[in-house]
């Protein structure tokens, strides 16, 4: 049973799930003492005969404290997400060394075009694979993202990676995985009645695995 | 003590020409009287409530056991259920039509086309509506559209499968989608809807204005006519937006347009953008109704003034003018701009502030207060608890690196549940309970009351928090079989208990639907202002007459003067109590002869 | 007081109120519906803007596919229809309810209420007419919602010089044109059977007076409305 997010696998979720810790905690605090206030003030000023309530409009200066607390911690959260946001999306942001992958999303699998041997995409050598996704660790990769028919979207967990897949569009994601394995690419956009199985497995390899791979693909193999 | 201004039922008056006895037609099925249309809207959106938690059941049936045969799936055509297992067409359609009919079927005309008719021209002291026929025709046309959406599911391939946002291209392609018949229904449903909507507005809006007793100015209007108000200008503005959009879907569906299609020069995104625009103004909609009819509960449960009333109008304001510029923080993913990404989280982090302004006033007002726990109360205060989770949870998605992992995934579920469900269905356990006497003349029963909203309570947290677990841990919206995925499988323990929670919860409405309909008849009778409140719907006998006051009534004071010193021994002082010190208001010129 | 102000009273609520909008009430109404309204439009008017200028081929140039002078004489004749509204509106404020009356001394006869409204229904027909004239004209001609239809004349005009007739985008051009003009079409069609039914039920009994002329001032700011609207989708699909 996972309590969590999934295992950390790339170099977004380490930011991505400190930020999403600190966004707990902050609404945390806040939730315990909403619900805390709630449940006190709830018992404490229960109706008995011969109470009466405190006959007042309200507090200015309460509105202001608890006007500013938010205001200001919601300031601080929009300029630390957004510094990371761009990191993610922006496309100034992709490495320039980054491999480039290019997958082309249709009703129900991932189209997966790798450069092939002489590791430029969009060239002779390319070879296309359906649902497997293949990558070097601490390596960037951009994946150039395109869609045959409607929107699906593009979603690796352990890499906090997700974009969608719009058709007549060209969207680039990048991003750098940090452990090795295989792990699984699940699409996250409603896109028909077979959006539920567009799974597609994701390898991570060394180096050596990769180029491998890669070889073995260019010479006809089917793996 | 004081002396009570003297609600006679009203049988000849002002402006209204109805003193002839009106035949059972006139009087309850094509009734232009504002009360009658809200019951009219509450009884066919609590159908629909009940269809939309059938739907959800199904839901449920599949995601917590997949591949199991449905319990009674046997009724059901091959086309939904194969051998009893739900097939994955069906599931996508079970989760579209839910959408569909919770939002725009149940919640929306729950919260508006029920309280905005009942209470506003009551609560403002005036006679009816400013266009009665108008909001006759508001109710008909609502339930046209949602017979016609109804309808879809018994065409040729069924009602539509692109989820209750309805995205193009999917939408826009019978040939991708598997729906023909179906998605036109939609469309026009929408459209048919929308005007609905548009009429309903633009009378409420024109008798808050017009049409507000003397004394009852704008400062002195109850948070529930604020927030109705508002909801009002919101939906005025939104919904053509919707049927503009729904056209253009329906278009590229049947006469062969590009709106959506990007080989013709169309553009998918644009969708998004146009159902947004409407569809984030929508759910405020969804919630504003709710929050200021629960700031009258609170008021009225804590026997003290609001805290922070003024605060509370302009957070209202705030919310719905916030609400225009957030829309595309729906889109975090869709692949528009990141810059555009970036604003729009600026203007969503902020729209958390107003809202954090109105849970804490809320506490401020149960702080110091007197607190009778009447039904209303339970759930009012229940609202707060579940709406601050939902609301809380929304930050998360604002910050847009968090948006990455949990944009379509059960997390949005859980936030949309705490919202709709943790917010405005406890609103509404709340509100028709509490104004149930001035519809019927009846209460319903206390008892069955509370035993039905600790049991909601509890099943509906075991519900809905645990998706946010689920969400984080990836699964996505709208999948038919998470087992599907390896990473999934660990969690579907979690899928099971959500499940049977689901169930536990729903069993459990059958305390209030026998509630709400066994008191119509055997509910003890009603006294006149059973909550002691002090709202101006209280003067009248339970149920309100036809055209409520005899003669226009004058307002004297704010609507929350609950324990004020001159209510002397009492702990209430309603709105049209004249005091001794109290002068009468002086109203606009009125016109000789008319 | 005068003929104004003393009207405006007579159109209050008729039980006490707080001063409201200043404004009576079907009046607010209207200009609330108009509020919707535009929002519709700016929908429909707004994805015209932003699909003409994300499209990657050429538009058409309007005079290619569409008949623009036949267009411009309809767009005079909406014009028409508006002045003679404003005509209706002033007639009956000052009392003129009747068809034609002649004047002592003057060779025109001078135009009550039924006169002027009648000539606001006719120009407002005449507009829909031509305009669905027109729709027969181009959809024979091979222009469709969904583009040029293969193998008609307007097709092979286009294949021929694909420039001026925006071949590439012609579903586009196809798409917005009809949805656009034909909702506005359909509002016009509205205006005129609300003003045909005005006319019987109560322009013609004379129901209108100086002292309480709503609907004719509330139909009157629907039909300026339609009237705008026309003007701005006139200029953005006929001239540029």
């Amino acid at each position: 049973m996972r309590w969590w997010l999934p295992d950390a696998g790339s170099t977004f979720a380490g930011p991505i799930d400190g930020l999403f810790l600190a966004i707990l905690i902050i609404t945390g605090i806040a939730l315990v003492l909403v619900e805390a206030g709630l449940v006190t003030f709830v018992i404490r000023y229960r109706g008995r005969p011969g109470r009466k309530a405190f006959y007042t409009h309200g507090s200015t200066r309460a509105e202001v404290i608890w006007t500013a607390i938010p205001a200001v911690t919601m300031v601080a959260l929009g300029l630390i997400s957004n510094h990371y946001w761009v990191l993610i999306k922006d496309k100034k942001s992709v490495p320039p060394n980054a491999y480039h992958l290019g997958v082309h999303a249709k009703q129900f699998e991932w189209q997966v075009t790798y450069p092939g041997p002489d590791g430029k995409l969009g060239t002779s050598d390319d070879f296309t694979v359906r649902n497997q996704l293949h990558v070097i660790v601490n390596q960037p990769f951009a994946v150039e993202l395109t869609a045959e028919d409607v929107i699906h979207s593009f979603f690796v967990p352990e890499w906090r990676l997700k974009q969608d897949a719009v058709p007549g569009m060209h969207i680039t994601a990048w991003f750098q995985a940090t452990k090795t394995g295989e792990f699984e690419l699940g699409c996250a956009e409603l896109c028909g009645m077979g959006h539920y199985k567009m799974r597609a497995r994701v390898f991570v390899h060394t180096p050596d695995e990769y180029k491998a791979w890669v070889a073995q693909q260019a010479a006809g193999g089917t793996e | 003590m004081t002396s009570v201004a003297h609600a006679r039922p009203h049988a000849q008056g002002e402006g209204d020409a109805h003193h002839a006895p009106m035949s059972f037609w006139r009087k309850y099925i094509f009734s232009t009287d504002h009360k009658i249309i809200g019951i009219q809207f509450l009884f066919v959106s609590l159908f629909f409530l009940l269809v939309g938690g059938l739907l959800a059941m199904q839901i449920r049936w599949q995601l917590g056991f997949p591949g199991k045969p449905l319990p009674g799936g046997g009724i059901l055509p091959e086309t939904m259920v194969s051998g009893g297992v739900i097939l994955p067409e069906y599931y996508v359609q079970l989760v579209s039509m839910h959408g569909t009919f919770m939002v725009f079927f149940a919640i929306m005309p729950l919260l508006v086309g029920v309280y905005a008719n009942f209470l506003i021209p009551l609560k403002i002291g005036t006679h009816d509506m400013a266009f009665p026929r108008i909001n006759m025709a508001s109710f008909w046309l609502a339930l046209l559209a949602g017979l016609i959406m109804t309808a879809s599911f018994f065409v040729p391939n069924g009602p539509i499968r692109s989820g209750w946002t309805n995205y193009a291209p999917l939408a826009a392609r019978p040939d991708l989608s598997g729906v023909t018949v179906g998605q036109m229904l939609w469309c026009v449903s929408i459209v048919v809807l929308g005007l609905s909507s548009v009429l309903g507005s633009l009378n409420y809006i024109t008798t808050v204005i017009n049409h507000r007793a003397p004394g009852m100015t704008w400062f002195r209007m109850p948070l529930s006519v604020w927030a109705l108000f508002i909801t009002a200008i919101l939906g005025v503005l939104a919904l053509p937006v919707l049927q503009g959009a729904a056209i253009m879907l329906l278009f590229d569906n049947v006469l062969g347009t590009h709106f959506f299609d990007p080989v013709a020069g169309g553009q998918a995104l644009l969708w998004q953008h146009l159902f947004w625009f409407f569809g984030h103004p929508e759910v405020y909609i969804l919630i504003l109704p709710a929050m200021g009819m629960v700031s009258d509960i609170i008021a009225n449960g804590s026997r003290k003034p609001i805290f922070g009333y003024h605060s509370m109008v302009f957070a209202i304001i705030g919310i719905a003018f916030l609400g225009w510029i957030v829309w595309g923080h729906h889109m975090f993913m869709s692949g528009m701009n990141p810059t555009l990404g970036s604003t729009f989280m600026v203007s969503t982090l902020l729209i958390a502030v107003p809202s954090a302004i109105k849970v804490f006033n809320w506490l401020g007002t149960i702080w110091r207060g007197n607190i009778r726990f009447h039904v209303p109360m339970l759930n009012a205060i229940g609202f707060v608890s579940m709406f601050t989770i939902g609301g809380l949870s929304g930050i998360f998605m604002a910050a847009t690196p968090v948006d990455i992992p949990l944009h379509d995934t059960q997390f949005i579920v859980a936030h949309i549940h705490y919202v709709l469900f943790g917010g405005s269905l406890f609103a509404l356990f709340a509100a028709i309970p509490y104004w149930y006497p001035k519809m019927f003349g009846r209460m319903m029963h206390e008892g069955i009351g509370k035993v039905h909203f600790w049991l909601t309570f509890i099943f509906y947290n075991m519900t809905f928090f645990p998706m946010h677990i689920i969400g984080m841990g990836g699964q996505m919206r709208r999948i038919y079989d998470p087992t599907i995925y390896t990473f999934l499988k660990p969690q579907q323990p979690l899928n099971e208990f959500i499940s049977y929670s689901a169930f536990a919860l729903f069993a459990v409405q059958i305390l209030f639907a026998f509630n709400f309909l066994w008191s119509l008849k055997f509910g003890r009778k009603a006294p006149q202002n059973p909550w002691d409140d002090n709202g101006m719907e209280w003067s009248l006998p339970n149920p309100a007459p036809h055209g409520n006051w005899e003669r226009t009534p004058n307002v004297y004071r704010g609507p929350y003067e609950f324990s004020a010193p001159e209510a002397g021994d009492k702990d209430f002082l309603p709105q049209y109590v004249k005091l001794p010190t109290d002068r009468d208001p002086v109203p606009a010129p009125v016109p000789a002869g008319h | 007081m005068t003929h104004a102000t003393q009207a405006l009273d007579q159109m209050r609520p008729p039980y006490p109120a707080e001063p409201g909008a200043g404004v009576y009430s079907n009046k607010l109404g209207m200009w609330v519906f108009l509020a919707s309204d535009v929002m519709f439009f700016t929908a429909l008017i707004g994805s015209y803007i932003v699909l003409r200028f994300g499209v990657e081929g050429p538009w058409a140039k309007p005079a290619a596919v569409l008949n623009v002078p036949l267009t411009a004489v309809n767009t005079f004749l909406l014009i028409c229809s508006s002045v003679a509204m404003v005509k209706a509106y002033a007639a009956i404020q000052d009392g003129k309810k009747y068809f034609l009356r002649p004047v002592p001394g003057k060779l025109l006869r001078d135009g009550g209420l039924k006169f002027w409204l009648l000539v606001t229904m006719f120009c407002g027909a005449a507009f829909v007419s031509v305009q669905v004239v027109e729709y027969i004209k181009l959809v024979g001609h091979g222009f469709t919602p969904a583009g040029f239809r293969d193998g008609s004349l307007l097709a092979e005009h286009a294949a021929a010089d694909p420039i001026k007739y925006g071949a590439s985008v012609a579903g586009m051009y196809g798409s917005t044109f009809f949805t656009m003009t034909g909702f506005h079409g359909f509002h016009v069609t509205c205006g005129v059977i609300s003003m045909t039914y005005l006319y019987f039920t109560k322009v013609l009994p004379e129901k209108y007076s100086p002292q309480d002329y709503r609907g004719i001032e509330v139909i009157g700011l629907y039909w300026h409305f339609v009237d705008l609207v026309w003007i701005i989708l006139f200029t953005i699909v006929y001239l540029i």
